[in-house]
């Protein structure tokens, strides 16, 4: 890689009281990638997340991102709101959207950071000015493409509480691709979905990471969708990084499949991954 | 001398700050368990408080009447009618106003708990008058512990009762919590009640158990303001519900240690700030400790931190 | 159990829990019903007035079986009601309703029978619907649990009684003040407390609100303690008063429009001051509502942490309800001073605050109408039950827990969106074929 990495993270550690969540982790995102990160359940993947997004406070460790317009900024040193306004947004993985809202205003709240100064903090709103009205027909057209791409244009008048798994599923990556991020951080984003449903998110997710130059990094326990579809995989256990990689590296690599599997039986042959 | 004095005075402040937090301890109870159980402020237990006094009251008067003479026996008998009567009351409040809103949204019961505080008030005003009734005094006496001058410091026996009473049912009432099996079903209901109802326990008896203990413990403190002041009126409900659920919160809501601390600091708080500053501004003392707290702690002194889950 | 009992409950079930319910109505009627203490110049007795104990068993009883009897078939009358919706036209003419309500109000007071009383009547029920107003932004749309709405009503009553009074001015920028300072204590006090969720927050508003009332009671050099402050400034047209007679240098509404001079003018004045500073602040939170800033107070009613993950900073969002809220507050009770001419601490009390946040619950948590049906309800009420007097608050406190009971999410509680596409794209057809 010529360039350099979007997201650099450098000796990443969360303590909680006694309990070491996660230990000096390396990671780093790229732009036109998507970088996966697996583990076994409580590795600290999530909580690895929860820091980078600023919902965490890191106990050590640096984060930095390299803004092109800002430039390099340190996101351990940002609030948590702070973080996603300088374009790391992400998805949870127990779906928070805003139930009785509709599918339409979701997407719109995703756009507050850029309405908010365009109504002229309410002034203008309230007056109901042209420049604003322009501001919002440009945000609703902006929704309207992203509901487009996930084919939730049927439901954009929907209270988002009221749709199917699925459906919340993508309301939730529009709403976030709708802050037009720099990096968009999903966690477990096909928990959930049924095979048809998870290929329509792989090729989603490959899609516009090309087309919008940003950089994914996604949390899945799908082995299938992450080999397929990842550029570079990093292994976390015990919340310490044990392998990095391509998808085909981490395939092989030993300490991985140890980590997945536990200590392989006398003979028995260790081919299995969790690829389908 | 002007030492000794400054200390005496500080003692007396104490006794008297123990004494009235005592008494915001027990209603506080009531609040903080009904907000473990079901995550709802009842408003109306100020007023369960206050049907407790004027029950003690009418028993003490119709006592009187009877000719009853010996103390003890009076105290016996006016805390077991009041807590039984008062009892019933707190069952019937959560039968009717807040257990057809178990689902509701969380404002709704709230609102409801609101009309029944009115509803009760004006049932006590209608059927026992606006005016306030005044007991003639029924326990008299005290310790004197030490005297200088003209200046005594004393325990009243209405006092020393108060403060033994209330650490005997503290005593008891941590024993039901942690040992029964009525204090099991509470707390598995606490955590999670759709769980607790598949495991067997019946989760509409322990929420009304629940009220009904609270309303027990509201009673005594009824019967206890009633010794201590001799006066009540159908409005004193609404001011000491107010302290004891400041206390709960100032505790740490859901916590029964909690309560009783908060409880004891809100009395004291009271006692010292009119002892020493000014007796119209103690609400204020007391309500800015609660916020100072607060800010510093958010679950309160004793409440469980409520970890933020992402 | 609390579910409703199965259609075909059968009659001997029936009797059991009516009878029940009977023998608990009579012990609860023992201690109250059945005996009274009376303050006799002697001192305390209880008069025995045993017969109302069964009468109260006999009452619940037969209220408790007929409810039990009719409830099955009742609630299969009521059912096909629930699917109802309202025909197609009602929405179309939803946009009219606001303005065709204020157009009713407006001219209610030169109505044949709009006497003293009524105008009066309209004018608080008019100063509760502004209140429950900005209380709905705090409550209903941002979801902060407030209980001690009425300081904002105080500072706002205050300011103008001691700006008119102390330093001269007149009514409008008196109220102009009102709204600021209120709207001031609002962002210094919620500063330190957003940190708090739910029911800590609700607590904490309940102290400040105790905290402003005591502070006023007391500081008897600035407001008069429980005296209050009395010679408010009234509300001025033009700088045209509304006395019989004009004061020093200034002239009467009477003098300058050559209508008689009628002691009503002003009353009928103010009523239409309230009611043009309501309609504005209910057209502004239906505005605000579909600007970036309430879509934000909705989202974070919704989930906070969700808002956090877009970018959204929670403390402004709060701080910016808070004021909103506080703003309107502050103007009520700046009519409300000028109204009564004379403001003293008990009206500021914790039941004021209870009876605005009564007034959002029960018309429903965010609806605009639901505040103004049920700001009636709360003031025409208690006015029509006046023939039972002492009753009235007991029917009061009633019909709060029914209606809970009734409608737990208020009388109004669905929510309208702010924008639908589907309206959008009818637009942008029609721009397209015209």
């Amino acid at each position: 890689m010529s360039t350099e990495p979007l997201l650099d993270v450098q000796g990443l550690t969360m303590r909680f009281g006694g309990l070491l969540a996660v230990d000096h982790v390396d990671l780093t995102a790229e732009r036109n990638r998507i970088t996966a990160l697996i583990g076994p359940n409580g590795a600290g993947k999530t909580t690895i997340f929860n820091c980078l997004t600023g919902f965490y406070k890191p106990t050590a460790g640096r984060l930095l991102l390299r803004h092109p317009v800002r430039g390099p900024i340190e996101l351990q040193k940002l609030k948590g709101f702070g973080v996603a306004r300088t374009g790391v947004v992400r998805t949870f993985q127990n779906i928070r959207l805003f139930p009785s809202m509709t599918v339409l205003e979701n997407l719109l709240v995703a756009q507050h950071q850029a309405l908010m100064p365009q109504s002229a903090f309410s002034f203008a709103g309230l007056l109901n000015l042209k420049g604003w009205r322009a501001a919002e027909d440009a945000a609703v057209e902006t929704a309207r493409d992203w509901l487009r791409r996930l084919d939730l244009l049927a439901v954009a008048d929907e209270a988002a509480g009221n749709l199917s798994y699925g459906m919340q599923r993508r309301v939730e990556i529009a709403r976030a691709m709708s802050t037009n991020p720099l990096l968009l951080c999903l966690d477990e984003p096909a928990a959930g979905l049924n095979p048809r449903e998870t290929r329509a998110l792989a090729e989603l997710l490959v899609g516009i990471r090309v087309e919008h130059g940003i950089g994914i990094l996604l949390i899945e326990h799908d082995m299938g969708l992450v080999m397929d579809i990842s550029d570079r995989i990093f292994v976390v256990d015990h919340g310490a990084r044990i392998a990095a990689g391509t998808p085909a590296e981490i395939r092989n690599d030993e300490g991985v499949i140890k980590a997945y599997l536990g200590e392989p039986d006398a003979d028995e042959a260790t081919t299995g991954t969790e690829s389908p | 001398m002007g030492f000794t004095l400054a200390v005496g005075t500080f003692l007396q402040h104490l006794i008297n700050g123990l004494t009235l937090g005592a008494i915001y301890g027990l209603i506080a109870i009531g609040y903080t368990m009904v907000y473990g159980i079901i995550r709802m402020i009842n408003f109306a237990h100020g007023e369960i408080y206050m049907i407790g006094a004027f029950i003690a009251v009418t028993t003490f008067t119709l006592l009187l009447g009877a000719g009853v003479t010996s103390v003890p026996l009076a105290l016996v008998i006016v805390l077991a009618v009041s807590c039984g009567f008062t009892a019933v009351y707190g069952w019937s409040i959560e039968r009717v106003a807040y257990r057809p809103l178990r689902t509701a949204p969380k404002l709704a019961p709230f609102i409801s708990a609101i009309g029944m505080s009115i509803v009760l008030q004006n049932f006590v005003m209608l059927t026992q008058g606006a005016r306030s009734k005044s007991l003639p005094p029924v326990m008299t006496g005290g310790i004197t512990l030490w005297r200088d001058g003209d200046f005594s410091l004393g325990v009243t026996n209405i006092q020393l009762f108060i403060i033994l009473l209330t650490v005997a049912l503290m005593t008891g009432f941590t024993l039901v919590i942690n040992r029964t099996a009525l204090g099991r079903a509470q707390r598995a209901c606490e955590q999670d009640r759709t769980m607790a109802a598949l495991l067997g326990i019946n989760v509409d008896r322990t929420i009304s158990l629940t009220f009904v203990l609270g309303a027990g413990l509201a009673a005594v403190a009824g019967v206890m303001v009633t010794l201590y002041y001799g006066v009540i009126d159908f409005y004193i409900g609404f001011l000491a519900g107010m302290k004891a659920f400041t206390a709960a919160v100032l505790g740490g809501i859901g916590s029964l240690p909690g309560a009783m601390l908060g409880g004891l600091l809100i009395g004291l708080i009271e006692a010292f700030f009119s002892g020493y500053v000014s007796s119209a501004y103690k609400d204020v003392a007391a309500f800015s400790i609660l916020i100072l707290v607060l800010v510093v702690r958010p679950s309160g002194l004793l409440g469980r931190p409520d970890i933020e889950k992402v | 159990m609390a579910a409703p009992a199965s259609p075909s409950i059968p009659f001997a079930r029936n009797l059991r829990e009516a009878g029940i319910a009977a023998a608990i109505a009579m012990a609860l009627a023992i201690p109250f019903l059945g005996l009274r203490t009376v303050n006799l110049d002697q001192g305390l007795v209880v008069q025995a007035n045993l017969r109302y104990v069964p009468l109260a068993g006999l009452v619940v009883f037969l209220g408790r079986l007929v409810l039990g009897l009719l409830a099955a078939p009742l609630r299969r009358a009521v059912a096909p009601l629930a699917g109802l919706k309202p025909p197609a036209g009602a929405q179309r003419l939803r946009p009219y309703g606001g303005p065709l309500l204020i157009l009713a109000a407006a001219v209610l007071p030169f109505l044949p029978f709009a006497n003293r009383y009524v105008i009066d009547l309209g004018t608080t029920a008019l100063i509760y619907i502004l209140l429950a107003t900005g209380l709905n932004i705090t409550v209903g749309l941002a979801g902060l649990l407030d209980l001690g709405f009425a300081a904002f009503y105080a500072i706002g009553a205050y300011t103008c009684a001691l700006t008119t009074t102390q330093l001269h001015w007149g009514f409008w920028p008196a109220l102009a003040a009102g709204g600021l300072a209120s709207s001031l204590f609002a962002v210094l006090l919620s500063l330190p407390i957003l940190r708090l969720r739910g029911d800590y927050l609700a607590i904490v508003t309940l102290g400040f609100g105790e905290i402003t009332r005591i502070v006023i009671l007391n500081w008897q050099s600035l407001t008069g303690g429980p005296n209050g402050v009395s010679g408010i400034a009234r509300p001025t047209l033009f700088g045209l008063t509304f006395d019989r007679r004009a004061p020093e240098g200034g002239h009467t509404f009477a003098e300058m429009t050559g209508i008689a001079y009628a002691p009503e003018q002003r009353l009928i004045f103010l009523y239409l001051v309230i009611l043009a500073l309501t309609a504005l602040a209910a057209y502004t939170v239906g505005r605000l509502r579909r600007l970036p800033i309430g879509r934000a107070w909705e989202a974070l009613r919704e989930d906070e942490i969700a808002c956090r993950s877009l970018g959204i900073n929670p403390t402004m969002v709060k701080v910016s309800a808070y004021a909103t809220g506080a703003l309107m507050g502050g103007l009520a009770g700046c009519v409300f001073a000028a109204r009564q001419g004379f403001v003293s601490p008990e009206s500021f009390g914790f039941m004021e605050s209870a009876t605005i946040l009564a007034i959002v619950v029960l018309g429903g948590m965010g609806s605009q109408a639901g505040v103004i049906i049920a700001a009636l309800f709360i003031v025409v009420l208690p006015e029509l039950a006046r023939s039972f007097a002492d009753y009235r608050m007991l029917a009061f406190g009633l019909a709060m827990i029914l209606i809970m009971i009734w409608k737990p999410g208020g009388l109004l509680s669905g929510r309208t969106p702010t924008i639908t596409l589907s309206a959008r794209k009818a637009k942008s057809m029609a721009e397209a074929t015209s």
